[in-house]
């Protein structure tokens, strides 16, 4: 069986399994990271949306074999670890707007809201109204405008 | 059809609660133990004292949640708070947190008859007790209200016996002595902890006590702005869901179901194939499909997609959305006419037939789904001679009681385990993931996680039946004299029953009699139209038992509501009135009035709009709760037209403004939080969110086809206004924020265009949206794409 080798959360990680296990099974299944979430398995809910070399991904669209040994993958279990303190700003602003309901789509959404402050300010703009209507990570119970309060507050953070 | 019997004698001997009052003294247990337990019977309710309003109609009585709390009555079994060594409480709750945050209201009643941090106060989800009856079922928006005085006796007794303990303690007495924040201290300053006393107040006898709850007034954590004790895990991954469970040897686990709604298997054609596949350790035929099992779910889906199976086909099979619309209408039944209403006995005097006018209308309401982002899971370890469950359950007795039958093993050998659920909006009431893990697990012999493919679940999971909502108005000059609805259903499955075996028995009963009672009962205990509209007349036919359906989100009260809303405004027309005025004149309750006058201030009714703009008003009534929603639309061309790349615009609701009064309200923060939900969930239902039939099976299968809210449809502006309150006990929250949001987009979309629409939602019967994914295999392969759409 391949060897597979890529970088989590800062750690180099070694995985015997197939190369067309998409990322997300061998997080979830294989090494037990489950913050990222399974909901739709096709790239549309984002319930799944972590960082691959700081952008935004969704690892059950991605082959294990294609990852390289060298690309670092951060999950929601490893963000805080990107800034200082406890709790990355983002996850910050999300206690306090208390966005969370049942908490299922959260990780993924606020792997998307810092992907997105950092793509907006790679094109030197802060971020608008049209961008967080163009957010496409769903929320079945409908925390919406939380969590555009939340982006908002946990950018100003960041 | 005969309506449900309401016994009006115990209906009012529960009139105190029903009312808003409340009383203080209760007895309890302070229970044997190592450490301190003090249990209250969960059945604990509130006693007679007040006069019930007249002539009400039956929900005004004795409404769904009476009838759920009435039957919690009936046990006489305990919940209880124990105090740890660490100086925190713990008490495991009996119902089902699926986001609703029942969790954090219950650790803040808990804290405040405790005198003890929120943060101490330890909440978890009680494993199926089926000593407790019809005691463990989460529906009806019903925990807080049945729950909220036992909790609190329990709680009122550990501190009782905290104090008792530490007179001994600090050789004072106990009325000398002041509670705060888990510490007792006495007069000279000597202070000690609960955890140093959760030894010595534990007793060796369970003893009967008496307790005085605290008084509204002295509340300092009820009422107050607490967030969620969960949030944390929420937001740095660790909040654990079924499918993140890590229970030795549970390998991923799927299905592979049938190209037909209710399909089933006859026979796996490859097996041999399937078992080599990589990753692969087990292959089974159940009765729902062919249930893989293997090393992740990647390898999962991989052999779904490839199992060549012989199906016999479903029960709707080649029958589509027009079939059971015409199924529908000939289960319809006439409205009553003038003559038969006996117009002469409301109280108008002599009523000239020939001057009463009358606004026929008549809505139809597409197939909905209730699927959650997690989606329908379970583990399951079911050996020869016992069985282990884990999953979301909001009816977990009936799901032990089920699966105990169906493995052939004692009740008690089946133990179920009770996991927070990635949303429910009904779902969970069944446990269709948890039987079928069950059934897997049995025929592989080894554990299984059982996980439900989006594709599955939502083409396959539960949903709102499709409905018909006919209302007649009749009014002459400026008085309504009679408002007549009828409401004709898909079957709506009510098959979990109150959450125990016995009930769930009756709506199982042969031909679905049982369950027509049982949808009958819980229509009239919900439906109710507030406003003085004369004769006033709603009812139920349900019909067609062969689709999965179930208590999707406030059941019937969001098509009711909207079907009745939208004649409202036609008569506000015909009289010439404003929507608002009209409202104004005619409702009948004044906590509803309030909301609605507060939306109509906070969201500025009557405000000059550009063409294609509008704005909705509506109001509702259930669970003791009152509201109003007003809502501003967009209907321009420019804004219908937008575009989001791979997205469904349509028309925008821009500003939504929710007024609700919940009674006592536990938690300010968490209430508005289940309003914005139900604010979300009414844009979809009204704007774009419905299951299409087609050739015997639904087209949606992911959330690319099935559109629910998303952030380019969500109210850049809302507001949501917890109002003062004159009830001492609390009202629901769970669904109370659907129905009036609903029937306010309808109105305001109906205003804006200027025509008042007949179907819902308004998109259904637009080209559809996406392209339908394929039935066999039955889901969709995961691209391999990721790379290349980072950003």
């Amino acid at each position: 069986m391949p060897e597979q080798t890529f970088i989590l959360n800062g750690k180099k990680v070694t995985v015997d399994v197939e190369d067309d296990v998409r990322v997300l099974w061998v997080l979830r299944d294989i090494l037990g990271v489950t913050g990222p979430k399974y909901g739709c398995g096709i790239n549309v809910c984002k319930a799944c949306t972590s960082h691959i070399n700081g952008r935004a991904f969704n690892p059950c669209a991605v082959r294990v074999g294609d990852l390289e040994p060298t690309d670092h993958i951060t999950t929601i279990e490893g963000l805080a670890d990107t800034a200082d303190g406890e709790l990355h700003p983002m996850q910050q602003a999300w206690l306090d707007k208390d966005v969370s309901q049942c908490g299922y789509c959260q990780p993924g959404q606020i792997m998307a809201a810092v992907a997105l402050v950092k793509k907006v300010r790679r094109e030197g703009r802060s971020i608008t109204d049209a961008d967080l209507d163009q957010i496409r990570n769903i929320c079945r119970c409908g925390t919406y405008s939380r969590i555009r309060e939340a982006i908002e507050e946990g950018a100003r953070n960041m | 059809m005969s309506g449900p019997t309401i016994d009006c004698e115990r209906a009012q001997s529960g009139a105190s609660e029903r009312s808003g009052i409340s009383r203080r003294k209760f007895f309890g247990y302070v229970v044997a133990g190592t450490t301190l337990v003090a249990a209250a019977d969960i059945a604990l309710s509130e006693p007679a004292t007040a006069a019930v309003p007249s002539p009400p109609q039956v929900p005004e009585l004795y409404d769904l949640n009476d009838l759920l709390t009435d039957a919690t009555r009936a046990t006489a079994n305990l919940i209880t708070v124990t105090i740890n060594e660490d100086g925190t409480a713990s008490f495991a709750l009996p119902r089902a947190e699926v986001g609703q945050g029942i969790t954090t209201s219950t650790a803040m009643i808990i804290a405040e008859e405790l005198d003890l941090p929120v943060e101490k106060v330890k909440v978890t989800l009680a494993d199926a007790r089926p000593e407790l009856l019809f005691n463990q079922l989460t529906g009806g928006s019903n925990t807080t209200i049945s729950t909220f005085t036992p909790i609190r006796v329990a709680a009122a007794i550990a501190r009782n016996a905290l104090l008792e303990a530490a007179a001994i303690l600090l050789g004072d007495e106990v009325n000398k002595l002041v509670a705060k924040a888990g510490v007792i201290q006495a007069p000279d300053g000597r202070s000690v902890g609960y955890g140093e006393l959760a030894k010595r107040a534990a007793v060796s006898e369970t003893k009967k006590v008496e307790v005085t709850l605290k008084d509204v007034s002295e509340f300092k954590v009820i009422g107050k702005e607490q967030k969620r004790i969960d949030a944390r895990a929420a937001v740095t991954g660790r909040k654990v869901f079924t499918t993140d469970l890590r229970v030795e040897d549970a390998l991923p686990t799927m299905v592979c179901r049938p190209p037909t709604l209710n399909g089933k298997p006859v026979k796996l054609l490859n097996e041999a194939e399937i078992r080599a596949m990589p990753g692969v350790t087990d292959v089974a035929m159940i009765d729902t499909g062919v249930a893989v099992r293997a090393r992740t779910f990647g390898q999962c889906i991989d052999a779904v997609r490839a199992m060549q199976v012989e199906w016999k086909p479903g029960p709707v099979a080649g029958e589509s959305d027009e079939d059971i619309v015409r199924k529908l209408r000939q289960a319809e039944i006439p409205l009553p006419k003038i003559s038969e209403l006996g117009l002469d006995k409301i109280g108008i005097g002599p009523v000239n037939l020939n001057l009463v006018k009358s606004i026929d209308a008549d809505f139809l309401f597409y197939f909905r789904s209730n699927s959650a982002l997690d989606t329908n899971s379970a583990v399951a370890d079911v050996r020869k001679d016992r069985a282990e469950i884990w999953a979301s359950l909001k009816s977990p007795i009936v799901t032990q009681q089920t699966i105990a039958a169906e493995l052939g093993l004692p009740q008690h050998k089946v133990k179920v385990h009770v996991v927070d659920g990635g949303g429910s909006f009904g779902r969970r009431l069944f446990f269709d993931a948890a039987l079928e893990a069950a059934k897997i697990s049995k025929a592989m012999g080894k554990p299984v996680k059982l996980m439900w493919h989006r594709a599955d679940d939502a083409r396959a999971g539960r949903m709102h039946g499709m409905a018909t909502s006919r209302v007649r108005a009749l009014y002459t000059g400026k008085q309504v004299l009679a408002f007549l609805q009828n409401h004709t259903s898909i079957e709506t499955d009510y098959r979990h029953g109150l959450g125990d075996l016995i009930t769930a028995s009756v709506a199982n009963l042969p031909t679905g009699l049982g369950n027509l009672g049982f949808a009958e009962t819980i229509f009239a205990l919900t439906q109710e139209i507030p406003y003085n509209f004369g004769v006033v007349n709603q009812s139920l036919v349900e019909t067609d038992q062969r689709f999965n359906t179930g208590s999707m989100r406030n059941i019937y009260s969001p098509d009711v509501r909207t079907a009745a809303e939208l004649v409202v405004d036609q008569l506000a027309a015909a009289m010439g009135m404003d929507p608002l005025t009209f409202r104004r004149k005619f409702l009948k309750d004044k906590r509803v009035l309030a909301c609605l006058n507060k939306v109509a201030e906070v969201g500025k009714w009557g405000r000059p709009l550009p063409k294609g703009m509008a704005q909705g008003i509506a109001i509702h009534k259930e669970y003791k709760t009152a509201s109003a929603c007003l809502v501003e639309i967009d209907c321009r061309p420019e804004t219908v037209n937008r575009k989001i790349p791979n997205a469904v615009t349509g028309p925008r609701v821009t500003k939504a403004v929710y007024a609700i009064d919940a009674g006592l309200v536990i938690n300010p923060t968490g209430l508005r939080a289940q309003m914005l939900g139900g604010i979300n969930d009414g844009i979809a239902l009204t704007l774009t969110s419905s299951m299409h039939l087609k050739d015997g099976h639904f087209l949606e299968a992911s959330w690319d086809n099935y559109f629910y809210t998303r952030q380019w449809n969500t109210p850049p502006e809302v507001e949501i206004i917890v109002m003062p309150s004159d009830r001492k006990t609390p009202g629901g929250a769970g669904e109370a924020g659907v129905a009036a949001s609903m029937a306010a987009v309808a109105c305001a979309y109906a205003r804006a265009v200027g025509r008042v629409p007949d179907y819902f939602p308004v998109n259904h019967r637009d080209p559809l949206a996406f392209k339908p994914k394929p039935f066999i295999p039955p889901i969709p392969q995961s691209p391999t794409n990721g790379l290349k759409l980072t950003w």
